[in-house]
C-alpha cells in the first residue's frame, strides 16, 4: 500500500526553548498513503514534532521537504504554502468560535484558497456530509459536542485538500463515549488512503492503522517499526511496554 | 449640533481604537511604540488641554481649524485612545488556539488577525466601547470652550440671559439623558446582532 517515494521528508530537526531541548535531531519520512503513529510519554516531543512539521513552531535547525520542495524557514511565503498543504488536527479543536460550522470551513477556502462564496459553500457542505454533520451547518462551535467539534475540525482540514494530515492527540480531550465517532472518521480517512502522522494514546488506532510506530522519548525517536514487529508477544520493546500499560488502563476503564 | 459632534467622533473613535488597539497588540516594535505613545499622550492629558492646543495652538504653526472641526478631531483622537485600550484588552483575551488554528490552515498573520481575531475581539470589547461612547456624549459639552456652540453652550447662553439656571440645566440634563438612552438602545441592538453562542454571558 505504500510506495517508496516519500512526499514528506524531515531531516534532523532540532528545537530548543531556552536551555530545554525539546527535539533532538529527529528525522521522519512519509510516503504517500502511509500512516505513522507517534507514541511515548508526555513531554517526549510528540506535539512539538508535529507543530514543527507544518512550521507552527519553526525548527532551530534541520530540513523539511514537501514533494521534493525544500522549505526555507525564513521565507514566510514558504511557510504559508507548506501549511496550506499540511492539515492539522489539534487536541482542543481550535475551531473559530465566532463562525458557524459551515463558515468555519468556508472562511479558509475563501480567504486562503480564494474560492468564490458559492463554490466554497458547496465544498464545505460536502465535507460536513462526509463527517456526518450535514444537519449541523448553522450551529456554532459552542453548540456542538466534543466529538462533533473534532469531526468539524477534520472536515475543515480536509476541505483544504491537504497532502498530509497531522493529528495531535485527536481524541484526548473527548469524553470516552464520544471517542468512537472520531475514531470512525479517522479510520475512514485511512481507508481512502490519506497520508497521516498522528500522536495518539488510542490503542485501537495504534493497532489497526499504524504502518509504523515511532516511540518518542526525551526529544528523540528511540524505537520505530511496524506494529507487528514492535508489539509482537514476548517482545521487550519500550513500545510494547507502553501499549501494555495503555491496554491495562483501557481494561480498567471498561 | 451636539449630535453632529457626537456621531462622527464616536465612529472615528471606534475605528481608530480598533486600528490602534490591533497595532498595540500585534504590531512591530516601531509602530507599536508610536501607537503606545499616542494612547499615553491622549489618555494622559486633559481633553480641555488637547482642545485648546488644537484650536488656539495650531494657528501658531499655520493650521487653522474651524471650531467644529477642532472639536471633532479632539474628541475622535481622545476617544480613540481610550477605545484602543478596550480593544487591546479584548484582543489579548482571545485564546492563542484561535490564531494557531488559522495559521495551520495557511492564513497569513494579517488574514488571521483580520478575519479571526478581530471579529471575536469586537464582541468582547463591545461593552467597554459602548461605555466610552457614553462618556463621549457627555464630554462633547466641552466643545463650547473652543467656541463650538452645542447643547451645553446654548444652554449657558440662555441661562445667563434669563437668569434661570436650574430650569435650563435641568432640561439640558434631560436632553443628555435622552441621548445616552438612545445610544444605549442602539448599542444593545448592535450587541444582539453580533450575538454568537459562546460569547458574552453564558
Amino acid at each position: 500500500m505504500t510506495e517508496n517515494i516519500p512526499i514528506l521528508r524531515v531531516n534532523n530537526i532540532s528545537k530548543s526553548f531556552g536551555s530545554n531541548t525539546i527535539l533532538d535531531s529527529v528525522s521522519v519520512a512519509l510516503a504517500k498513503g502511509e500512516i505513522k503513529v507517534l507514541i511515548g510519554p508526555s513531554g517526549g516531543g510528540k506535539s512539538t514534532l508535529l507543530q514543527c512539521i507544518n512550521c507552527l513552531v519553526v525548527p532551530d535547525s534541520g530540513e523539511i521537504e514537501l514533494e521534493n520542495e525544500h522549505i526555507h524557514f525564513s521565507r514566510k511565503q514558504d511557510l504559508y504554502r507548506l501549511r496550506q498543504q499540511v492539515g492539522m488536527i489539534f487536541q482542543d479543536f481550535n475551531l473559530f468560535d465566532h463562525l458557524t460550522a459551515l463558515d468555519n470551513i468556508t472562511i479558509a477556502l475563501r480567504k486562503v484558497k480564494r474560492m468564490n462564496k458559492k463554490e466554497a459553500m458547496q465544498r464545505a457542505r460536502l465535507e460536513l456530509e462526509q463527517v456526518g454533520l450535514g444537519d449541523k451547518e448553522t450551529l456554532y462551535p459552542a453548540q456542538l459536542s466534543g466529538g462533533q467539534k473534532q469531526r468539524l475540525a477534520i472536515a475543515r482540514a480536509l476541505a483544504m485538500d491537504p497532502k498530509i494530515l497531522l493529528l495531535d492527540e485527536p481524541t484526548s480531550a473527548l469524553d470516552p463515549t464520544l471517542i468512537g465517532e472520531v475514531i470512525a472518521v479517522i479510520k475512514g480517512l485511512a481507508v481512502k488512503g490519506m497520508t497521516m502522522i498522528m500522536a495518539t494514546h488510542q490503542i485501537s488506532l495504534i493497532y489497526n492503522l499504524a504502518d509504523e510506530i515511532l516511540f518518542m522519548e526525551n526529544g528523540r525517536i528511540v524505537e520505530q517499526g511496524p506494529p507487528a514487529a514492535l508489539l509482537s508477544a514476548g517482545n521487550k520493546s519500550k513500545s510494547q511496554g507502553f501499549c501494555d500499560r495503555l491496554n491495562e488502563l483501557s481494561e480498567v476503564e471498561g | 449640533m451636539s449630535i453632529a459632534l457626537i456621531i462622527p467622533s464616536a465612529v472615528g473613535g471606534v475605528l481608530i481604537g480598533i486600528v490602534a488597539g490591533s497595532i498595540r497588540t500585534f504590531g512591530g516594535s516601531f509602530v507599536r511604540t508610536l501607537a503606545d505613545a499616542y494612547a499615553a499622550v491622549f489618555r494622559g492629558t486633559p481633553l480641555v488641554v488637547q482642545l485648546f492646543i488644537l484650536y488656539f495652538g495650531l494657528p501658531n504653526i499655520g493650521i487653522y481649524l474651524s471650531p467644529y472641526l477642532a472639536a471633532v478631531i479632539g474628541f475622535t483622537l481622545c476617544s480613540g485612545a481610550y477605545q484602543s485600550e478596550y480593544v487591546r484588552g479584548a484582543l489579548l483575551s482571545i485564546k492563542s488556539g484561535q490564531y494557531l488554528g488559522a495559521q495551520a490552515l495557511g492564513f497569513t498573520t494579517f488574514q488571521a488577525i483580520c478575519w479571526i481575531i478581530v471579529p471575536q475581539a469586537v464582541r468582547r470589547a463591545i461593552h467597554g466601547c459602548g461605555n466610552e461612547i457614553i462618556y463621549l456624549i457627555k464630554y462633547s459639552s466641552l466643545a463650547f470652550i473652543v467656541t463650538c456652540i452645542e447643547l451645553t453652550g446654548e444652554g449657558k447662553t440662555i441661562a445667563t440671559e434669563y437668569f434661570r439656571f436650574t430650569e435650563v440645566f435641568t432640561i439640558i440634563g434631560l436632553y443628555y439623558l435622552g441621548l445616552v438612552t438612545l445610544a444605549m438602545l442602539i448599542l444593545k441592538n448592535i450587541e444582539q446582532r453580533l450575538y454568537v453562542p459562546g460569547f458574552g454571558h453564558n
